[in-house]
């Protein structure tokens, strides 16, 4: 068994500039408009396009957002929202079952559209969580119309304790982490929450660093208790206040935190292991 | 509702009371007929009085979310049918809906209502296996049998549909990968007509027998504001009384197209979600009806790149699975695989409101509380 | 010879007629009976439970699962010996014989006929309840014997549920131990003094002074299935719940004995409620229905059931699939029917005719018993501990209490009317 399991998307990513070149309108043309956030990518060259089905999958990823750009009746799988690809593959003779015309004749093609970013988001809630804690709150957005703030450490619990009494989100839906590895401030701590009188879910975001403890939300939400606990388990931070933080899914005296960056796929407490099973990691 | 009203927080004595010897502590361990799946309940007894519990999970946890963080959106799918393997079609569902949010793409309406007929199909399959077991717990040894036995006729349609009974894989990002088969919609709108007797037979043994009631009536209850704070969704909170549903507070999926009521209870106890879930699945078929008979035409995926990058982002989506609101808290890095796909379990919460409801009753009623829950250990520990 | 011909001439059970050949000959028939019995009734449950479960039940050994009971026989009999460790030896070993013993001494009284039982104690019912109550005993030997919480428990519970069911049920035998006293004047506890007082009065118990007969039978009725230990109060043993109770450690042959006196103490229970109060061995209408023709139609029955068994068995032998595999199966299944319908012949020859009416009646009841046991099984939730017990004391033994007295006061109402005849004059 492999040590590490190949991830194995991370190699297409090494073909496809190979069989970009094959199309050679694209290739130069794709380097220059790449975006970090690039959609979609160019696919295998022309000959598979003429096998494939014009129903077949192939489409504009983009969002809402981009609505200039190749429109979706492009349906050549090489092309996809990346006007570049749009443009060579006609050049590139690929026999598209339905030649959508619209986008195949601009020689430059339209600026690839912006990645969709996050808007600022305007509620008296917003407001009103400004006026009490002022720059603690860092940011409050909007994203694909789902709202969320991110807000300091230090007013974390303050502003649960706000949102749980006074603006009715009683129902916490989720405690989550999420771990940057590269970042200073390492684990980004994740309430959702719902509000049954207001039918609004709502995400509330901190970040501290390893180490660091955050505060529990089980004074409030009494569903905090296990969700906390996974997150300890998983990644290690500890919350003050949990009435009974122990590691839930994973054995009592378990070593590592899994879901951290740094903890491999595959990777065991091999101690644990050998003496609570007898035999050794990986069999 | 807050400051722990509820969560008396008897796990601080943990390392102190239990060896306290005027009780027994029982362990329902992890091999066990009634814990529907590897669950260890460690009970503190007086007699047969529970004075306490302690659930002890994980038995199970397979770490999906590791292994979604190594692996492409696409080639994730099929993991996640494997949490809650009963209702594997809600799984896919709630994550093929998610990563279309994170990708800013709309399913097409065809696809759309195969995605409801698929998801009601399983809801009653979900339930038909719930009202199984629990009756089964419970100690009546027939109704398993008559709804696996009916329970069947949906696996077989399953089975047409995508090849797998169980573990379907049935929804692709972006709509459907398979077309319906010829008969699909006159299949799905036979099995109705078959199934409602079938659901009739199943009240007829249970809803009014003298035993069912005493051992349901009054056990296990929770009031609609413990189901709140403890974060319980699903039958379990519409059997307290809180109306409450994903698929028409927050509709997704075609669900708002079709006319469907809300079953609730009124007490809270183990009797009145068995009828919320006989109740839902009455609404399960009527759904159905509505669905089968109307597919439009189109595509049945929306046009979605190969390589999927969404752009980097998070996106939380819910729906309302069988077991309660299953969640997808989903981090796109901009890469082909997923930063960080959190589930949010349905069972995993409601299974916490499990010390709530048997504190004060006796063994047999923590079998019949599990039973109501209607946990699935694949989804409580992934 | 002489024997023989005193025995067939005689009218009275061996045991009264101080015959000893002949009543060790009808314990070891007795015995052999029951055994065969239970495994039938093995064979019956797993098939009936199984098509109320609409499924089938054992189809492959033996034709239609009827080899079943014989496979799972000699599985437990050569099954490994399990003793727990920490378990008390002699009381692990001593319990499953104890329970044994007292189920198949229980019917050394059974009445299968005017002459068909071991012998007639003149306290018979008396006697039947008192071993039964032994057994409990043996159970609690069982659980304690184990060493484990699991047996333990379900030991304690089985007991208490045992105990507590005794009450009603004694109350309920004792309506019918009054009713046995109108005609003649006295009552009499000799299960067969009850039969005949029935034969006497033409009238089975459960029809007499309705309702209060038929109260008293449900009441036994329900009493008997929680003294039994089963659905709907087998908690005891439930396995979702304990996984087997009492006899959680006991594996093989041990288990074995367990069951087998589960199953005989079900018969000897139903043979009670069978001769207490659905007239033990007298046929149907032997009060209205008589005179030569009636008794020779009904002496019929018999030999007709065994053909309808044995049409069964030829009927199913040809719908099994025609297939070589199926060979030795359809052959067996047609051999067994020829046996049954033999066995019927033989039951339609004159002699036998009268001789076997008896046991015929009581064996029909008691079987009607059985089916209502796993009829019950397959269609029951199964009642909580709490509720079992509140159902024990706080309905059935206050019902039972009013029933016992009203029955009192109903029988001798005559005298009593005269009475207050006398006072009020």
């Amino acid at each position: 068994m492999p040590d590490e399991l190949h991830p194995i998307g991370a190699s297409s990513p090494a073909e496809k500039p190979a069989d970009e070149k094959a199309a050679p309108a694209t290739a130069s043309a794709s380097p220059a408009a790449e975006p970090p956030a690039a959609p979609t990518e160019a696919k295998p060259a022309t000959p598979e396009v003429a096998k494939q089905p014009a129903a077949e999958k192939p489409g504009d990823a983009a969002p809402a957002a981009k609505p200039g750009v190749t429109p979706a009746a492009k349906p050549i799988p090489p092309a996809a929202g990346a006007p570049k690809p749009a443009v060579a593959a006609p050049a590139g003779g690929a026999k598209p079952a339905a030649a959508a015309g619209v986008a195949a004749k601009p020689p430059a093609a339209p600026p690839k559209p912006p990645a969709p970013k996050p808007d600022p988001w305007q509620s008296p809630l917003v407001d009103k969580l400004r006026q009490a804690y002022g720059s603690g709150l860092r940011e409050a957005s909007t994203y694909m119309k789902q709202n969320y703030m991110v807000v300091d450490k230090s007013i974390a619990s303050d502003v649960l304790r706000d949102l749980c009494k006074q603006e009715q989100f009683d129902y916490c839906v989720d405690v989550t982490a999420v771990h940057y590895p590269k970042r200073d401030e390492q684990f980004d701590i994740v309430w959702i929450l719902y509000s049954f009188a207001l039918n609004q879910r709502i995400r509330v975001k901190t970040q501290i660093k390893e180490g660091e403890p955050a505060p529990s939300a089980v004074p409030l939400w009494p569903t905090a208790n296990w969700l906390e606990r996974e997150v300890y388990d998983m990644f290690g931070i500890h919350f003050t206040g949990h009435p009974d933080l122990r590691r839930i899914l994973m054995p009592d005296d378990w070593k590592g935190h899994p879901l951290r960056k740094d903890y491999g796929l595959t990777q065991q407490d091999d101690q644990w292991v050998k003496n609570n099973l007898g035999i050794e990691s990986g069999q | 509702m807050s400051e722990s009203k509820f969560y008396e927080t008897q796990w601080q004595e943990t390392g102190k009371t239990f060896l306290d010897s005027s009780e027994l502590v029982l362990n329902m361990g992890p091999q066990h007929p009634s814990t529907h799946g590897v669950l260890r309940v460690i009970l503190k007894l007086d007699g047969e009085k529970v004075l306490g519990t302690d659930c002890v999970i994980g038995y199970l946890h397979r770490g999906v979310e590791k292994i979604a963080e190594n692996r492409t959106y696409v080639q994730f799918n099929p993991y996640v049918d494997r949490m809650d393997y009963v209702a594997a079609v809600s799984n896919g569902l709630g994550y093929c809906e998610a990563v279309e949010k994170l990708l800013g793409v709309e399913a097409p309406d065809r696809a759309n209502y195969i995605r409801v007929i698929l998801t009601e199909l399983n809801r009653l399959a979900s339930h038909q296996v719930w009202l199984g077991t629990h009756a089964l717990d419970i100690g009546a040894l027939t109704p398993l049998f008559y709804c696996f036995r009916d329970r069947e006729e949906i696996l077989k349609i399953f089975e047409k549909y995508c090849g797998a009974r169980l573990t379907t894989h049935a929804f692709r990002i972006g709509g459907c990968q398979y077309e319906i088969y010829e008969g699909f919609a006159k299949e799905v709108l036979d099995y109705c007509d078959f199934v409602l007797p079938k659901i009739d037979e199943y009240e007829e043994l249970l809803t009014t027998n003298r035993i069912w009631v005493e051992r349901t009536k009054g056990v296990g209850v929770l009031t609609g504001a413990e189901c709140i704070a403890l974060g319980a969704t699903g039958p379990v909170l519409r059997g307290s009384g809180v109306k409450w549903d994903l698929r028409k507070a927050q509709p997704y999926a075609a669900y708002d197209k079709f006319e469907f009521d809300i079953p609730i209870g009124k007490n809270g106890d183990t009797y009145d979600r068995y009828l919320v879930r006989i109740q839902e699945m009455r609404q399960s078929v009527r759904i159905l009806r509505q669905a089968a008979s109307g597919i439009p035409e189109g595509p049945i995926i929306a046009k979605v790149p190969k390589v999927l990058r969404p752009p980097a982002g998070e996106v939380y989506h819910s729906i309302e699975a069988p077991k309660g609101e299953l969640g997808y808290f989903i981090v796109s890095d901009g890469s082909t695989q997923p930063y960080r796909v959190r589930v949010r379990p349905p069972s995993f919460v409601n299974l916490q409101a499990l010390d709530k409801m048997v504190r004060g009753w006796l063994v047999a009623d923590v079998v019949a509380v599990i039973g109501t829950l209607d946990i699935v250990l694949g989804e409580v520990d992934r | 010879m002489d024997a023989l011909t005193n025995y067939l001439h005689s009218s009275v059970t061996p045991g009264e007629a101080g015959d000893l050949l002949w009543a060790t000959i009808y314990v070891i028939l007795v015995v052999t009976a029951i055994s065969l019995a239970v495994l039938s009734m093995n064979w019956l449950e797993r098939k009936i439970l199984a098509h109320i479960q609409i499924r089938y039940g054992p189809m492959r050994v033996g034709p239609h699962g009827l080899l079943q009971p014989f496979a799972d026989a000699i599985k437990l009999l050569v099954k490994e010996d399990i003793i727990p460790e920490g378990a008390d030896k002699l009381v692990f070993w001593l319990a499953p014989v104890a329970v044994v013993m007292t189920a198949f001494t229980t019917f050394l009284v059974v009445p299968f006929g005017r002459t068909h039982a071991v012998t007639d104690i003149n306290i018979g019912i008396l006697f039947m309840l008192g071993i039964s109550s032994l057994s409990v005993l043996s159970i609690i030997m069982g659980g304690w014997a184990s060493n484990s919480h699991y047996p333990l428990m379900g030991a304690l519970r089985s007991s208490a549920q045992m105990v507590s069911y005794e009450v009603p049920m004694a109350m309920a035998i004792v309506c019918a131990i009054l009713m046995s006293s109108l005609k003649t004047g006295t009552g009499t506890l000799s299960m067969i003094g009850i039969v005949e007082s029935q034969a006497a009065q033409g009238r089975w118990f459960i029809f007499s002074f309705f309702p209060l007969g038929f109260l008293a039978f449900a009441i036994f009725a329900i009493a008997m299935i929680a003294e039994t230990n089963r659905a709907p109060f087998d908690l005891p043993e439930a396995e979702s719940e304990l996984v087997a109770g009492f006899h959680t450690e006991y594996s093989g042959f041990r288990w074995s004995l367990f069951f087998l006196a589960e199953y005989a103490g079900m018969l000897a229970v139903s043979s009670i409620a069978v001769t207490m109060w659905l007239g033990g061995w007298l046929r149907p209408f032997s009060g209205t229905l008589n005179g030569k023709t009636w008794d020779l139609a009904f002496s019929f029955l018999p030999a007709l059931t065994v053909f309808v068994l044995a049409g069964g068995c030829l009927l199913g032998a040809l719908r099994m699939p025609k297939h070589p595999s199926f060979k030795i199966q359809t052959a067996g299944l047609a051999g067994f029917g020829l046996v049954l319908g033999a066995v019927g012949l033989v039951l339609l020859a004159p002699g036998v005719r009268e001789r076997v009416q008896d046991m015929y009646w009581f064996a029909v009841k008691v079987a009607v018993f059985m089916y209502l046991y796993i009829w019950y099984r397959g269609t029951f939730p199964r009642y909580r501990f709490d509720q079992l017990m509140k159902i024990g004391w706080k309905v059935l033994l206050p019902l039972s209490l009013a029933v016992l007295i009203l029955t009192a006061l109903v029988g001798i109402r005559q005298e009593l009317a005269t009475a207050l005849m006398g006072v009020l004059r």
